[in-house]
């Protein structure tokens, strides 16, 4: 085999870290080579850095031989280099071969042709005239790859790429990736799923604090060796005893009905749900089927329109119509997707968006803030969940996502909720602290918390809840005892085969 | 009755046609992801510069030319301001807009209610002969043409031509843009000049053609109405286009009706076209699937190329 691309003594240092510190890494022709690492252990600066977007300060990358600097993404693709983000980047007004365009050379007719081609032979089915707003994100990501296929490159890289994806979409992905290297295309794999990597790629580099941990080969590794690795410690494996089963129901939804506002919003169709305290219950299903809809009727940030779309009722009290304040008044707490924006205001520093839930608990009297307080509660939160950032003085937006998550769930858990509902808590969290977060929802729930857990992850929603519930196109299904099923069952539900009027449905 | 419908027609378009090329100008400087406000100032300095080059020069073409550049020069602070300081773009485009008010009366200062002699309307023999249809047709000034050809070229180049799809993907999502290798900077920098460009025309046609003479105060809100017609018509430039037509046809309404000696106060009339066409674009543009397919995503958003 040859080497295609070789990077000696890389790093790069910003202001207040070493984000990549004297890195070594070899890449084969047709090799699918693995970037495995925590949140924040470099792996990204590391693709910026080959992909063109940032410099290294030191170190030398070898591109089929030869020393080269990559300037930009732009030379990067010129000379081979495609690359797959974890957010897509692609135009979401365009259709398909409209985004295809702005990147590859030719006629629109001649690359939806192309298009369709590339489609069939790496397993990609989308259609060159949709719309990308209308696209799931499962088909978004495989018009990203399409779109770096077709600029013929030698090595693709993949951030992240099944945190988007369900079950089934996981395995058509890895077919495809399998197609793409046995055709002589590299290939760059991040992640920190070690199940993935152990059945994908040939060899892993781990990465931990900056720094090169060292290069194996997965299939001869076993999923605790690696992670063992990549964390430098045994993970904390979150304890699960059954759930008591008579506490009072704290969350109760009924027959929720709603269209939202927003025309590519999914509208919800008879929805009911309950949650006790004490127990944890899960809704899996791939993101884009309905969660956000149903997330922002819990919380209050959509109110429900009277009298005929269902109820919600919150501690025993009637909330469909109130605000989300009043809710949290009740005792509800609530953990959004988007950090940025819905979790935290990226411009105010830690200890200001303590304040935003925390006013009403202690951190002001008579109308004054409590600063010391604020601060005081902020640092805790920092020290409790290992948040990795600079005091509570540090702006939102300057933490990587996994580090902020991990603050505003620990936020909301020191406000003592009776409801504490989560939407995809452990998202970009890195592994020892997501095995922290679930650990504490564990504890949370035997202090007689009810809490609703939304993930994307079902290893996530095995290990700590205790009744699951999938949702998928705007239906929810009924719920199923966690100690009763399995990964294939709900991963089937997931495609839609509880719903009545479902090809998938039909077909079982 | 006949010669008042042809008044109403042939002026309608002939009213419209500064605002055209003005809207023309701003979608795409928005479509590019840029709030422009300050096309008022930047049509009254079109509008005087026209006016004293034409005058100087006795030519049309020249005047039309220089109104281009000047806006053009005009626009350029604004493009510094937002797109190097990465200043706020409403602020911004306020205060360049205030500016291009204040130069336009400095440049007109000799001419101050100078008339000058209108561009000729064009004359094809029995076609503009014509009744009704000949004048509004086939007996315009050439600009009034020009100004209907910029709405299906521009319609054209955003929709159908890769220059259209970089200045929407740069208006969408600069930093995708730029992940894939496209010159945020440069592209909207280009589309600030343009619209500059296209504002001058607009505020030349009014002082060599549609009222030809100077005076201060002249553009007397079109620049905003322009900002209006692109939001309203929901950055679709023949719907932009139906929206001026709709101004201009209210414009010589009001003049037909103080004509015919209604009692109706007159402030009240100059206010019906602004009210009149923000009205009727607004009720037929409600549709959200529309706007959220249109709407220039990061419009307004100041733009850094780091991480």
């Amino acid at each position: 085999m040859t080497e295609l691309l070789k990077l000696d003594g890389i790093s790069k240092i910003y202001p207040s870290v070493v984000a990549n510190d004297n890195i070594d890494l070899s890449i084969e022709k047709g090799e699918i080579h693995a970037i495995l690492g925590e949140n924040g252990a470099g792996k990204s600066t590391l693709m910026k850095l080959i992909y063109g977007v940032s410099q290294p300060d030191r170190g030398t990358i070898y591109w089929r031989g030869k020393a080269v600097q990559v300037r930009n993404p732009a030379h990067a693709r010129a000379l081979g280099i495609g690359m797959v983000f974890q957010h897509f980047s692609l135009f979401e007004s365009m259709t398909v071969v409209q985004n295809i365009s702005l990147a590859v050379p030719g006629s629109l007719s001649d690359l939806s042709k192309a298009i369709i081609k590339a489609a069939e032979g790496f397993g990609l089915p989308v259609s060159p005239d949709t719309l990308v707003n209308s696209l799931s994100v499962g088909e978004r990501q495989r018009v990203e790859i399409i779109r770096c296929i077709l600029q013929n490159p030698k090595l693709l890289i993949m951030d992240e790429p099944t945190s988007v994806l369900p079950p089934q979409g996981v395995e058509m992905l890895f077919d495809t990736l399998r197609k793409l290297a046995a055709d002589g295309c590299s290939i760059l794999y991040i992640s920190h799923k070690m199940d993935e990597i152990r059945s994908l790629c040939d060899r892993a580099t781990v990465l931990r604090d900056g720094k090169l941990v060292g290069t194996v080969k997965p299939s001869e590794e076993t999923s605790q060796s690696l992670a063992k690795l990549m964390i430098g410690r045994e993970i904390p494996h979150a304890s699960h005893e059954a759930a008591t089963e008579d506490g009072e129901v704290k969350l109760r939804i009924e027959q929720v009905n709603h269209t939202p506002k927003d025309p590519f919003g999914t509208p919800l169709n008879s929805v009911s749900l309950q949650v006790r305290a004490g127990e944890i219950v899960g809704i899996a299903g791939v993101s884009g089927n309905g969660q956000n809809e149903l997330m922002r009727i819990i919380s209050g940030e959509t109110l429900l329109k009277p009298p005929s779309n269902g109820q919600i009722t919150l501690c025993g009290q009637n909330t469909g119509r109130l605000a989300p304040m009043q809710r949290r008044r009740l005792g509800f707490s609530f953990v959004p997707e988007e950090r940025l924006g819905r979790g935290a205001v990226p411009d105010l520093n830690l200890g200001y968006n303590s304040l935003l839930t925390g006013l009403e608990n202690g951190l002001s009297s008579m109308g004054f803030i409590r600063f010391g307080k604020m601060k005081a509660m902020a640092d805790e939160c920092i020290a409790k969940n290992d948040v990795r950032c600079g005091g509570n003085s540090a702006r939102a937006s300057s933490l990587s996502g996994g580090n902020l998550q991990k603050f505003i769930v620990g936020r909301e858990m020191a406000l003592t909720p009776e409801v504490l509902v989560l939407s995809q808590p452990t998202w970009g969290v890195d592994v020892g602290a997501a095995a922290a977060i679930r650990e504490a929802l564990i504890k949370l729930r035997d202090a007689g918390v009810a809490i609703l857990l939304v993930s994307e992850e079902l290893e996530e929603l095995f290990e700590v809840t205790d009744r699951i519930h999938v949702i998928f196109n705007g239906h929810l299904s009924d719920s199923l005892p966690t100690r009763g099923t399995n990964a294939e069952q709900i991963g089937h539900w997931m495609t839609g085969s509880f719903v009545p009027s479902t090809p998938a449905a039909a077909a079982s | 009755m006949i010669d008042s419908l042809t008044f109403l027609l042939a002026g309608t378009l002939a009213a419209a046609t500064p605002l055209i090329f003005a809207a023309m100008g701003e979608l795409v400087v928005e479509k590019s992801g840029v709030l422009n406000l300050s096309i008022e100032g930047l049509m009254a300095t079109g509008a005087a510069t026209g006016f004293v080059v034409a005058t100087v020069t006795g030519s049309a073409v020249a005047g039309f030319t220089a109104a281009a550049f000047a806006s053009m020069l005009l626009s350029f602070v604004f493009a510094a301001l937002t797109l190097g300081f990465l200043a706020n773009q409403v602020a911004a485009g306020l205060a360049v807009g205030i500016l291009g008010l204040g130069t336009s009366v400095l440049i007109g200062k000799q001419y101050e209610g100078a008339t000058i002699k209108p561009i000729a309307n064009i004359d094809l023999g029995f076609l503009s002969d014509l009744p009704i249809i000949g004048k509004t047709l086939f007996g315009q000034d050439p600009m009034v043409y020009v100004g209907i050809a910029s709405v299906v070229l521009i319609t054209w180049v955003l929709n159908r031509t890769k220059l259209g799809l970089i200045i929407r993907a740069v208006g969408e999502s600069p930093k995708a843009a730029n992940s894939i290798g496209y010159p945020v900077i440069l592209v909207r920098f280009c589309a600030i000049a343009f619209g500059g460009a296209m504002a001058g025309i607009g505020g030349a046609h009014l002082t060599l053609s549609y009222t030809p003479l100077w005076a201060e105060g002249l553009v007397a809100g079109r620049g905003w109405i322009v900002v209006a017609l692109v939001v309203f018509g929901t950055w679709k430039a023949p719907r932009i286009a139906l929206g001026a037509y709709l101004f201009g046809a209210v414009s010589l309404l009001e003049l037909f009706v103080q004509g015919q000696g209604f009692a109706i106060p007159s402030q009240l009339m100059s206010a019906m076209p602004y009210i009149i066409t923000i009205i009727i674009l607004a009720i037929i543009s409600r549709d959200a699937r529309i706007i959220k397919l249109n709407h220039p995503a990061s419009l307004g958003v100041p733009y850094t190329s780091g991480e």
